[in-house]
Formats: C-alpha cells, sequence, structure tokens
C-alpha cells in the first residue's frame, strides 16, 4: 500500500546541534505509528518538519504520491495534516465551537459568521465523540481532558489524512484517556495516517501498529511494535545495548558511600500534585545519593522541583533534619538547606551577561551582607574557595560566565548552590550538554560531595550516570514510585527490567 | 460510544457563578459605570442634561471614538498603535492642504498617507515581528515630524473653504446630531460586524488570545495583523480629517497625547491590554465616559480643566485594578 505521508534522509540543523539526521519515517493510511524517543532525541523537530513549521535541511517529503515541501503550518493543515499538541493549542477565552471552527467557520450568504449552525455543528461533533458540554462556553472553563478532546476533534474534522497526537494523554484522566483512544481507533478505521507520540509504555502497546525510535536524532528502529519486548523498546530509547548493560560501565563514580544508620537528611511523604505527581515518598540519608529513575515525563524533575519548593503541592510533606518544611517556597527550602540544579541551566540558572563572582554570590547575597551593603573582601574569599575547590577554568572571577564553557557553568552553577551551605543537593541533568572530561568532572564532584556528607538526589536521562552514581534508585512512573533498587540491585539491568515492567493500566 | 465517558467530560465543567459575573462586569461595566455618572450628572448639574450639552458631548466624542475604534481591533490583538495622535493631527492638516486641488483630493490625500503610515507600522510588526510599542512610537515620531515639515514648523495653519462638501462633512446635521456623529456610529455599527461575525474578527480575537495557537491553526496571522495596522492608521487619519471639517482647519497642535486617550477609553471599556478579550460598543462607552468626565469637570467651573486628566487617570487605574483582579478570579476559578 502506498505510503500517506513519507519523509526521506530528512536533516535539520540547528546552530551547534544536528537535531535530525538521515531520518525516515513512513506513514500508511488506517495505521497508527508510534513516535518515541528520550529527550532531545529528535521528535519535535520531526513533528515540526512534517507540518510545516521547520523546513528541513536535506531529504524530502512525500505526501499522498508527491512531494511537497509545507512553507507554513496553514499549508500542511490545508493539505490534510492535522496535529494536536502536547499543550493544548487553542484559544481559552473563546468558545468551544469557536475554538473548533476557527478559521473555517461556517457563513451565512452575506458573508458573515452563521453562529447557529457552528454551535449546532460543534455540539454534533463533539456528542460523536461522547462529550456533552454547552459549546458557548469559553473553552478554558472546561477540564483539560475536554480541552485536548476539542483540540483532536478540531484535528480530526479538517478532513485530514494525518493527524499527529504529541503527547495527548499527559494531563487527562485514565478514563478521559479512554474517551481519547476511541477517537484514535475511529480516525484508523477511517484510514487516516495517525502519528502517536508518548512515554507511556502501556498506551504505546494498546493502540500502535507500528513504531519508529529517535535517539540522537536518528531513527535507531522502525517496525511492527507487536511482538517487540518492552525491555528491548526502553533499552533502544536509552540507547543500551541489552549485551553492554552487564558490562561496567565507565563513569567516575565509585558508588557505595552510604553511612547506613544515619537518620535521613530528607523525608518527603506523599508528594501529590494534580497530573503531575502521585504520592511520591523519598528518603535521603547524609552521604548518600539517591537516583530518581524513569523515563521522560515519569515526574522526576518534579519531585527535585516538589522537594524545594519550587512546584506548589496539592498534598504531601517535605521534612528536613526533622523539621516540617513550609513547602512550595524555594526561599524556605534554602534556608533549611536544600537547593536544586535545575535542568535546564541556561533558561533557569546561568546569567551570562555577568562575572563568575557574581554568578556564584548570587544567591549568598544575603547572608553575606550587613544592613544591605555586601563585603567585596568576603565575596571574594568565597568565591577564591568554590573556584578552586571545583576547579573551575575562568581567566579570573571577572569572566562572563556566557564565555565559560558548558561544564564551567554547571560548576560555577554548582558553586552558587554550595556556598549557601546546603545539606541536600538536588541535581537535575548535571551533565547535560557538557563534554566528555567535564562530565566526569562534575561526576568525580558530585561523589566528593556526597562523601563529605551531603545528602544528593541525582536525575539523570544517562543510564549509566544514574546507576553507578546512585546507591538507591527509585523508579518513576506517571508521578508514582514503582520500584526501589538498593544495593545489589542497583544495576542497569534491574532498572531497564523495572521501567519497562508494565503498568497497572 | 459509551455512556460512560459521556458523562465524564461534564463533571469538571461546571462554571462558578463568581466567574460568570467577572465576565459580565468586564464585558458591561463600562456601561453601567457610563450610566451611573450620566444620571448622577443630570441630577446635579440643570445644564447637563440639555440637548444642547448632549450634542456636544457627542460631536466631541466623535474623533476620539473613529480613533479608538481601530485602537480596540489592535489592542484586542495583542498589540498597541502610539502612532494615532500624530497620525490625527497629520491627517487634518493633509485635509486642509489637499482641499487646495479640490475636496476629493482634501479627503483622500490624509487617507492615503495615513494608511500608508498603518501599512508601514502593519508590515513591521506582522512581517518584520518587531514590537508594536517601538514600530508604533517611531511613527509617532515620523508622523509628527512630517506634520511639522509641512506646516513651516506649525507656524502656517490652513483653512478649509466654508462652502466645501468636505468642510460641510464636519460641521453638518442630520436630524440634530452633527455629521460626524452619524459617521462615527456608522462605523461602530461596522466594526460590531467585523468583530463578532467575521473570520477577520474572530481571528483578529485568536491572535489576541494566543498568537501561537492562531497561528498553529492556520490562521492568516501576519496578514490580519497588517490589516489591523492599516485600519488603525487610515481611521485615525479618517477623524483627523473630520476634526479638521468641523474646525474648517488643520490645527497643528492637537493630537498629542490623543494615543493615550484613545488606549484608555479602549480599556474603560473593558478590552484587555493583554489582547483576546473585548467588545466594540465598550469601546463607544469609554470614550463617552471620558468625554462626559471632561464635560462635568467644565459644568463645576470652579476646577481646573487639567483635573480632567488626574479623575480620567484615577479612573484608568481602578478599571485596570478591577480587570486584573477579574482575570486572577478566573485563573482560581480555572485551577480549582
Amino acid at each position: 500500500m502506498e505510503p500517506v505521508l513519507a519523509a526521506t534522509a530528512v536533516s535539520k540543523r540547528f546552530p551547534g546541534v544536528v537535531a535530525l539526521s538521515e531520518v525516515d519515517l513512513t506513514l500508511h493510511g488506517g495505521e497508527v505509528h508510534a513516535l518515541v524517543g528520550e529527550n532531545g532525541a529528535g521528535k519535535s523537530t520531526l513533528i515540526k518538519v512534517l507540518t510545516g513549521v521547520y523546513t528541513p535541511d536535506t531529504g524530502e517529503l512525500t505526501y499522498l504520491g508527491e512531494t511537497t515541501g509545507f512553507g507554513r503550518p496553514a499549508d500542511a493543515q490545508n493539505a490534510g495534516i492535522s496535529t494536536v499538541y502536547q499543550e493544548v493549542n487553542l484559544v481559552g477565552q473563546q468558545s468551544v465551537a469557536s475554538n473548533l471552527f476557527l478559521g473555517r467557520e461556517p457563513r451565512t450568504r452575506w458573508g458573515l459568521l452563521d453562529f447557529r449552525a457552528m454551535n449546532r455543528r460543534a455540539a454534533d461533533l463533539l456528542a460523536g465523540y461522547g462529550i456533552r458540554v454547552d459549546v458557548t462556553r469559553p473553552l478554558r472553563t472546561l477540564g483539560m481532558g475536554v480541552q485536548q478532546m476539542v483540540a483532536l476533534a478540531r484535528a480530526a474534522d479538517t478532513r485530514a489524512r494525518v493527524v499527529i497526537l504529541d503527547e495527548p494523554t499527559s494531563s487527562l484522566e485514565p478514563r478521559e484517556v479512554d474517551t481519547l483512544f476511541t477517537v484514535v481507533e475511529r480516525l484508523r478505521a477511517d484510514g487516516v495516517a495517525v502519528l502517536y507520540v508518548s512515554h507511556r509504555l502501556d498506551e504505546l502497546y494498546r493502540i500502535c501498529d507500528q513504531v519508529t525510535v529517535l535517539r540522537d536524532g536518528r531513527v535507531v528502529h522502525s517496525g511492527p511494535l507487536a511482538g517487540l519486548p518492552r525491555l528491548g523498546l526502553v533499552a533502544m530509547m536509552l540507547g543500551r545495548d541489552l549485551e553492554e548493560v552487564r558490562r561496567d560501565g565507565a563513569t567516575k563514580f565509585e558508588g557505595e558511600h552510604t553511612a547506613e544508620r544515619a537518620e535521613p537528611v530528607l523525608t518527603a511523604t506523599g508528594l501529590t500534585v494534580k497530573h503531575r505527581l502521585d504520592g511520591v515518598d523519598l528518603a535521603v540519608r547524609p552521604g548518600e545519593i539517591v537516583g530518581l529513575g524513569g523515563l521522560l515525563g515519569a515526574g522526576r524533575s518534579e519531585t527535585a522541583m516538589a522537594i524545594a519548593g519550587a512546584l506548589p503541592l496539592d498534598s504531601g510533606e517535605v521534612t528536613v533534619e526533622g523539621t516540617r518544611l513550609r513547602t512550595g517556597s524555594v526561599a524556605a527550602a534554602m534556608r533549611a538547606g536544600v537547593v536544586l540544579l535545575p535542568e535546564d541551566r541556561k533558561a533557569d540558572g546561568i546569567l551570562p551577561d555577568l562575572s563568575v563572582r557574581e554568578n556564584i554570590v548570587l544567591a549568598a547575597l544575603p547572608r553575606l551582607s550587613a544592613a544591605g551593603l555586601v563585603s567585596r573582601r568576603r565575596q571574594d574569599s568565597i568565591v577564591d574557595t568554590f573556584v578552586r575547590r571545583l576547579r573551575i577554568k575562568a581567566a579570573s572571577p571577572d569572566q562572563r560566565v556566557g564565555e565559560l564553557s558548558g561544564g564551567n557553568q554547571q560548576k560555577v552553577l554548582l558553586a552558587r548552590l554550595l556556598c549557601l551551605e546546603p545539606r541536600l543537593l538536588l541535581l537535575d541533568e548535571p551533565t547535560r550538554g557538557i563534554d566528555v572530561g567535564a562530565k566526569a568532572e562534575v561526576q568525580a564532584l558530585v561523589d566528593e560531595l556526597a562523601r563529605d556528607g551531603l545528602g544528593v538526589v541525582l536525575i539523570s536521562s544517562e543510564f549509566d550516570e544514574v546507576v553507578e552514581g546512585s546507591d538507591t534508585i527509585v523508579v518513576l512512573r506517571d508521578g508514582a514510585v514503582t520500584a526501589r533498587l538498593t544495593g545489589e540491585d542497583v544495576t542497569e539491568a534491574a532498572l531497564l527490567a523495572a521501567l519497562a515492567e508494565e503498568g497497572p493500566a | 460510544m459509551t455512556s460512560a465517558t459521556e458523562t465524564s467530560a461534564e463533571t469538571r465543567t461546571t462554571e462558578t457563578r463568581t466567574e460568570r459575573l467577572a465576565g459580565l462586569v468586564q464585558r458591561r461595566g463600562s456601561i453601567v459605570v457610563l450610566a451611573l455618572v450620566v444620571l448622577v450628572s443630570s441630577v446635579s448639574f440643570d445644564s447637563f442634561a440639555t440637548l444642547d450639552n448632549a450634542r456636544n458631548i457627542a460631536i466631541q466624542s466623535s474623533f476620539l471614538a473613529v480613533v479608538a475604534l481601530g485602537m480596540t481591533f489592535v489592542i484586542i490583538s495583542g498589540g498597541i498603535d502610539l502612532s494615532v495622535g500624530s497620525v490625527y493631527a497629520l491627517g487634518g492638516v493633509l485635509a486642509a492642504y489637499g482641499i487646495q486641488w479640490g475636496s476629493l483630493v482634501g479627503l483622500a490625500l490624509p487617507l492615503v498617507v495615513c494608511g500608508a503610515i498603518g501599512l508601514l507600522n502593519g508590515v513591521l510588526v506582522a512581517y518584520g515581528r518587531l514590537a508594536p510599542f517601538i514600530v508604533t512610537l517611531a511613527t509617532l515620531l515620523g508622523a509628527r515630524g512630517l506634520l511639522l515639515a509641512i506646516t513651516d514648523e506649525g507656524a502656517t495653519t490652513r483653512l478649509m473653504p466654508r462652502e466645501d462638501w468636505l468642510t460641510h462633512l464636519g460641521q453638518g446635521t442630520f436630524l440634530g446630531l452633527g455629521l460626524p456623529v452619524w459617521i462615527t456610529l456608522g462605523l461602530f455599527a461596522v466594526g460590531v460586524v467585523v468583530l463578532g461575525r467575521t473570520r477577520f474578527g474572530h481571528a483578529t480575537l485568536a491572535i489576541g488570545g494566543s498568537r501561537e495557537a492562531a497561528t498553529l491553526m492556520g490562521l492568516p496571522v501576519a496578514r490580519d495583523t497588517m490589516l489591523l495596522y492599516l485600519g488603525s492608521g487610515l481611521l485615525a487619519g479618517l477623524a483627523g480629517t473630520l476634526a479638521a471639517a468641523y474646525s474648517a482647519s488643520g490645527v497643528t497642535i492637537v493630537g498629542e497625547g490623543l494615543e493615550l486617550d484613545a488606549i484608555a477609553a479602549v480599556v474603560i471599556g473593558g478590552t484587555l491590554l493583554t489582547g483576546g478579550v473585548g467588545t466594540v460598543g465598550g469601546t463607544l462607552a469609554g470614550v463617552l465616559l471620558l468625554r462626559v468626565i471632561q464635560n462635568v469637570i467644565n459644568q463645576v467651573g470652579t476646577l481646573s480643566t487639567h483635573y480632567q486628566s488626574v479623575v480620567s487617570g484615577a479612573f484608568l487605574a481602578v478599571v485596570v485594578a478591577v480587570q486584573a483582579y477579574l482575570s486572577r478570579a478566573h485563573l482560581r476559578g480555572r485551577r480549582r
């Protein structure tokens, strides 16, 4: 059968990054095709290429047998390629009906909008999907599930030949997921080609026929999903060869530093945030590195942010050295000695135009100042200590941080946290985007800090890093803890198995 | 389709009473306040509720209203047009300048030039992806400069012949009301239809609500954005022309700060400065409210006219505070 949409050898480069490299993807009508891959694998870029947001550097798109290049999203849409984005991309202030028909509203013979026809058709359309709402209400007054369904209904109603669903279920309740799947199944029955992006293995195996696995901008596997073992799929996503897993890795972590008897420095119980975390429990002892395992979207970053006070909790509590913390306050967490190294250091951490000194002492300024004035001498001595201790390679403390390498930027951020004299360090992807040498140095540093008695929570999408760095691994899925690996069990094989395990569905 | 899934969608969709009330105040608040102010003024001042005074307010409101109409659309789309005050003044001067070659030129010249300025704004904002604040600030200065250049630095004030039909457009009356008032009402009627009943208006609301979503939905975002600024320039030029015709001269010193009055009127009328929400009718109420307040202060007589600005400013502050409160109430309602 002729494919509806095919990408052949598509490459897309951004300054400094190859986002897609020679990617092939073939979508057939009446098939649900899963697209999987970890963060940065190139899924979003590929979707944007397919929908005309980006133009590929090389390679070719074939749609309904003809070579095409969509210049704009509108072109792709008019041609019959509809996309439902992860974040509902609709206009909240406008009515449900408007959102369904924006840009193709029914009109009277005077050329004016025919609201009566629009509302009637909107109600009929949604009723067809089992949703009965007042379509004249502003979209934002409805639940996320309904909003997602409206987005899907809009996508499916535009005489679409291809429907792309980008993590459609990330904010849905289980029963809303069921409704969504009925729609997907109907699309399949109607001969539409569906591209389904998700990290939830259970969903993939429930609904998808084909799978394409992306890693680092390349296709590492493409074929039927049925018969592909979960463990194999997860291993491919993470780039771990099953055989290799049994061998020793090559990170700089030395493992094992737990003071078994010590009281936990951090106890978190029942951390719950709607749609994101579901009763996560966590304990970290001084000198212990606790790794958080899980696929993208499992709630690892959210757990770290919740503990650091950067994510308001619906319920749950955080106790640091026996004292209960006021949750949802970064300042309170910092005072208690809990600090977070954020995942995106460019967006959330580094101030590139300020100097190394300024970046380091920033968070400590309140405690370095007397009567609002900051002692330059005390600043200098602190900066000096950390530049030496963390082996930060900068021309001088006055050098702009933006000029440093990624690894040194990361060390500057670490220094900023360490001069707060923390008790617990939350590290979210501490080695992402830094070169191999710097990576090893940061790993060694984290190890050293733990040996000095700091509690560490480590998040890393690099498998060997979590396994070799951690004394304990807490495995998360859909915001809940599904396994705890300790001692002998902290191995890549055990972690892979825990990740691939079938969920309660 | 199973009935189990049908019920699931309904459960979380109840709009709270507060939210509904908030929406109502947002949309209709300015009209209620206008009615109250008119009522109180009528009782307090004998000279307020007279036919002459009402005519007076109507004609004074009409020029600002036409400018504010274009501004309403621009602000609903999430933009801003600071150039309208200068463009308005330029329009008036060009009308008085062009009429020496005939009435048609007197009407066409300001529309062409002001439309071109609006188009320039639109192209730079829509296709050049520049911030509307900066773009229209630049054209504000440019239009003012152009105006000074053709009037010998404001020294020359050109008069418009009394018997010309273009002048009549500003000075004539129909059913007791000045022609500019009728023109304004006509334009607002068109504005209501365009915003509420056309794809263009619908798209304007969507662009203001979420530019990214509008783009991803395949709406002609850039084209519509450009048209919005073109419209704003044209309306400001037309308003200037009418004002010049009304006073039978191209006055060079008008229009300074008019863009701020227009923005104030739009915001008081319930349009959110953040875009996505707004009505044309609300803007008319906002304009009338500003002009009624001005009129009342003139009635009091003992107060300096500068207090008009103080009162309008205070009013604007209250409106913006209430809007912010209401939209936060909305957000809270949604998070629940």
